[in-house]
């Protein structure tokens, strides 16, 4: 009798078995994420051409914006120099950086998501057990964040071949090349550390500093020439110039770009096991001195407030060195003189800068109180609050032990930022601190908004991304198009008194208070009422 | 009010998601100091009552006392004398177990650390390494730690055992014993029967969110068959007759009067039968007891018919 033979195929190891089967599988996961990106991407470029010549009609018009542009260093920090008067650069320019930190943000969310959540949560143990090669995943990850930056490149050309084919297709492409290179640097911070959340984190520090290298570069020069510009991937967009003159070999940086970081995350992969990382986790503790639920929410969150820390203080250095020459910088024009001389002299348009800076710190704050109120919600759901909650320690003190860290830890930064932008900008420290403090009252309602969602409606708390996201697009694209004022209004940010510089009112900051402090209220009663979603 | 020896006390106990009704009036009664099996098919709705009696979920309707108190409105003071093991153990990825058993242990209200310690050394943990590393079977460890080393009355146990290799299965039926001996109370929910049959002193059965049956194994053995089978000198007399009896088969053993019979016989009616056949001169005698096996699938089958199911 002998024994049955397995039938062993020679040749290639077949690393990419399988790809297309998981490519579908991701799409199919992410069939909402993506189209709502590339929808709201595509709703923003295609209703800005209408929008930006109603604001400016006429050639005069939209000269006077390129002169007003020339001396506001602050708005250019925020959204980048105009590069030309069309209507077509007009569009690119506004859009540019929103449109190009969304791409980011959601590329490197498809990547994780696809590679190492999978990995942690065990789920990727059963996929690579099947016919599946060993490159399959991380492929068909990069595959799915491609595909998404296609479709909103697509849509995007679509959309404004009508200001001209060639400025559409550089800004398309542009958006698409910021994507995708934030997509392989996720690829790559993905095979370094263990966890997912970690993962996300550090590609979004890289982000956030892309972000103020290229604000920086923008507030000290006013056609991105600055060396600070060119460091940021959000700068090589502004220096592609679509519709203003395009630099076609500066999509040659973005290729060289995803191509390098592609090869270095598929070589790191390569050199390491399956749910292993190259940032090891060592052995903890075999006693622990945790004795409370707020110890262990702090203990929890501490690394996350850690890392928000160091990146509002380093801004808030990097804004406030910047202050001086963004004032100083009025050039020859004399329509930017005049407008100069109207807000103030140098020194309103130092305070200027520092204001709206300061109000970009307090939106960005938003993202971390929803990070980290919702952390309530991921204990929640992943089953780690349900034996917490069986000890002896009731809904509100569990609650309350994040919600301080969300609370305490937005004030937190917000004071950090203060203290590096006066440590930045040399002048007394006082009107800045306040200027930052004031923000938090902002920063709090939108957490209030995230606590209500959490406690009344646990299935949709995740809507809570979707209120920020709404605050940060209303106070970054909104001011200077021709919205209604009652949609500005649904902000908490536009009702703050504009510091330093404004005079301070109380009202409005003491209301906002009162209104996170009732959403908060209210969020926690809801909880305390309802099953846990286990 | 004479509720003192009972560690729970639910009844008629209700709880919908949505459509699905998990509770559909589930009685259980735990008396303090008992060692109480809580059994069921997957989706009986087991984990919903532990949920409920622990305050994590609220019931629709019906009344539930734990440890004396309403687990609704009173948790946190009842969660003190409780510890809970649940089923499915989530750590945190960046906490040593060691930690998160420490920590288990002060939100309760403190937990002895020789016994703790002992406990580790028992079970073969190792305290040190994080939350991701630990296996399946070492994750319940963990939290199995935390609840025998904490001082509490009551212990809930969600199938603890699911991972654990056979000597840990050892390891755990010496600490439930153990806690029965220092006087606690213990609700067990398990799949594993010969370990339900080692440690219970009563179970209940639920289905479809309802309570099946209730009482202690040696009550609930009473209720299925159990099977004989006898050498006899001699024919049997009136075995067919008597009350109880299923069937019997009878076989000439050779070419005297022997006779082997077969018998299936309702427990309770045993007596009767064994002064029949000691009647015909008995030369050997086996008789095995229901399975517990026998129990559960009389109870999990859908629709089961007596006769399949006692089989």
């Amino acid at each position: 009798m002998t024994a049955a033979a397995f039938a062993v195929r020679p040749g290639a190891s077949r690393q990419l078995a399988g790809t297309g089967t998981l490519l579908r599988f991701a799409l199919r996961r992410d069939r909402l994420l993506i189209p709502v990106w590339v929808g709201v991407n595509g709703l923003m470029v295609l209703t800005m051409p209408n929008t930006l010549k109603s604001l400016y009609a006429t050639p005069a018009a939209r000269a006077d914006l390129v002169a007003q542009m020339a001396a506001n260093s602050s708005l250019r920090a925020l959204v980048g120099p105009v590069l030309g008067d069309s209507l077509g650069a007009l569009t690119a320019w506004r859009v540019g950086v929103y449109a190009g930190a969304l791409a980011a943000v959601t590329s490197l969310l498809v990547v994780v998501r696809h590679t190492r959540d999978e990995e942690e949560s065990g789920r990727q143990e059963l996929v690579a057990s099947g016919v599946v090669g060993r490159r399959a995943s991380l492929t068909a990850a990069l595959l799915t964040a491609a595909a998404a930056n296609a479709a909103l490149a697509l849509t995007v050309v679509a959309e404004l071949s009508g200001q001209g084919t060639g400025g559409a297709l550089a800004f398309g492409l542009g958006l698409a090349g910021v994507g995708m290179v934030f997509a392989t640097m996720a690829a790559i911070v993905a095979q370094l550390t263990e966890s997912a959340r970690l993962a996300r984190g550090l590609t979004a520090g890289v982000l956030g500093a892309a972000f103020v290298l290229r604000a920086a570069g923008d507030a000290v020069t006013d056609d991105g020439s600055s060396a600070l510009t060119w460091l940021s991937p959000l700068g090589w967009l502004e220096n592609l110039r679509p519709y203003a003159g395009e630099r076609w070999w500066v999509l040659l940086l973005f290729a060289a770009a995803v191509a390098a970081q592609a090869v270095a995350a598929y070589a790191l992969a390569g050199r390491r096991d399956l749910g292993m990382s190259f940032l090891p986790t060592r052995p903890g503790p075999a006693a622990g001195r945790l004795g409370s639920a707020a110890a262990l929410a702090w203990r929890l969150q501490r690394g996350g407030v850690l890392g928000w820390s160091i990146g509002f203080l380093l801004a808030g250095a990097v804004y406030g060195g910047l202050t001086e020459g963004a004032a100083d910088l009025v050039g020859d024009n004399d329509d930017a003189r005049r407008i100069i001389e109207r807000m103030g002299g140098q020194a309103g348009v130092a305070d200027a800068f520092v204001s709206a800076m300061v109000g970009m710190l307090g939106l960005i704050a938003a993202l971390y109180v929803v990070a980290s109120v919702l952390r309530l919600h991921g204990e929640e759901t992943s089953g780690r609050a349900e034996p917490v909650l069986a000890n002896a320690v009731g809904r509100l003190r569990w609650a309350a032990g994040h919600l301080l860290v969300a609370f305490g830890g937005s004030a937190l930064i917000m004071l950090l930022a203060g203290a590096g932008f006066a440590l930045g900008y040399g002048r007394d420290a006082g009107p800045i601190l306040g200027a930052c403090l004031v923000q938090v009252a902002g920063v709090w309602v939108v957490g209030g908004l995230a606590v209500l969602l959490h406690g009344a409606v646990p299935r949709a708390a995740t809507a809570a991304w979707g209120v920020a996201g709404a605050v940060l697009l209303i106070g970054w694209v909104g001011p200077a198009l021709d919205v209604p004022r009652a949609v500005l209004d649904l902000s908490p940010f536009g009702h703050l008194p504009k510091l330093p510089g404004g005079p301070m009112e109380w009202r409005p900051v003491l209301v906002l208070l009162l209104l996170a402090a009732a959403l908060v209220a209210a969020g926690l009663t809801a909880l305390r009422r309802r099953d846990l979603k286990l | 009010m004479e509720t003192s020896h009972l560690a729970i006390e639910v009844s008629g106990l209700h709880k919908s998601f949505g459509r699905t009704h998990a509770l559909d009036g589930l009685d259980l009664e735990v008396r303090a100091g008992e060692v109480h099996g809580f059994l069921g098919p997957n989706g009986a709705g087991k984990s919903t009552a532990v949920r409920v009696l622990l305050g994590l979920l609220r019931a629709d309707s019906g009344t539930a006392r734990i440890l004396g108190r309403d687990p609704w409105a009173d948790a946190v003071a009842a969660h003190r004398r409780i510890a809970y093991v649940p089923g499915d153990v989530t750590l945190w990825r960046n906490l040593s177990g060691g930690e998160v058993i420490d920590l288990y242990g002060r939100l309760r209200g403190g937990l002895d650390a020789r016994r703790r310690d002992g406990l580790i050394e028992r079970f073969e943990l190792d305290p040190t390494k994080k939350g991701r590393t630990y296996s399946k079977g070492n994750r319940q460890k963990v939290a199995l730690v935390a609840a025998f080393a904490s001082d509490v009355d009551l212990l809930i146990l969600d199938e603890p055992t699911s991972g654990l290799d056979p000597l840990m299965e050892e390891v755990f039926q010496r600490c439930v014993t153990e806690e029965r001996d220092r006087g606690r109370t213990v609700l067990l929910s398990s799949h594993i029967l010969s370990e339900v049959e080692e440690l219970c002193d009563r179970v209940s059965i639920i289905r479809k969110g309802r309570t099946v049956e209730s009482g202690s194994l040696t009550d609930l053995r009473h209720l299925t068959r159990t099977s004989v089978t006898a050498e006899l000198a001699g024919p049997p007399d009136g075995l067919s007759r008597l009350p109880g009896v299923h069937g019997l088969e009878v076989r000439r053993t050779g070419p005297g009067q022997g006779r082997r019979v077969r018998l299936q016989v309702d427990t309770d009616k045993l007596d009767a039968v064994l002064r029949s056949l000691g009647a015909s001169g008995v030369r050997s005698l086996t008789s095995t007891p229901p399975t517990l096996e026998e129990l559960f699938l009389r109870h999990y089958q859908d629709e089961a018919p007596e006769g399949v199911s006692a089989r």
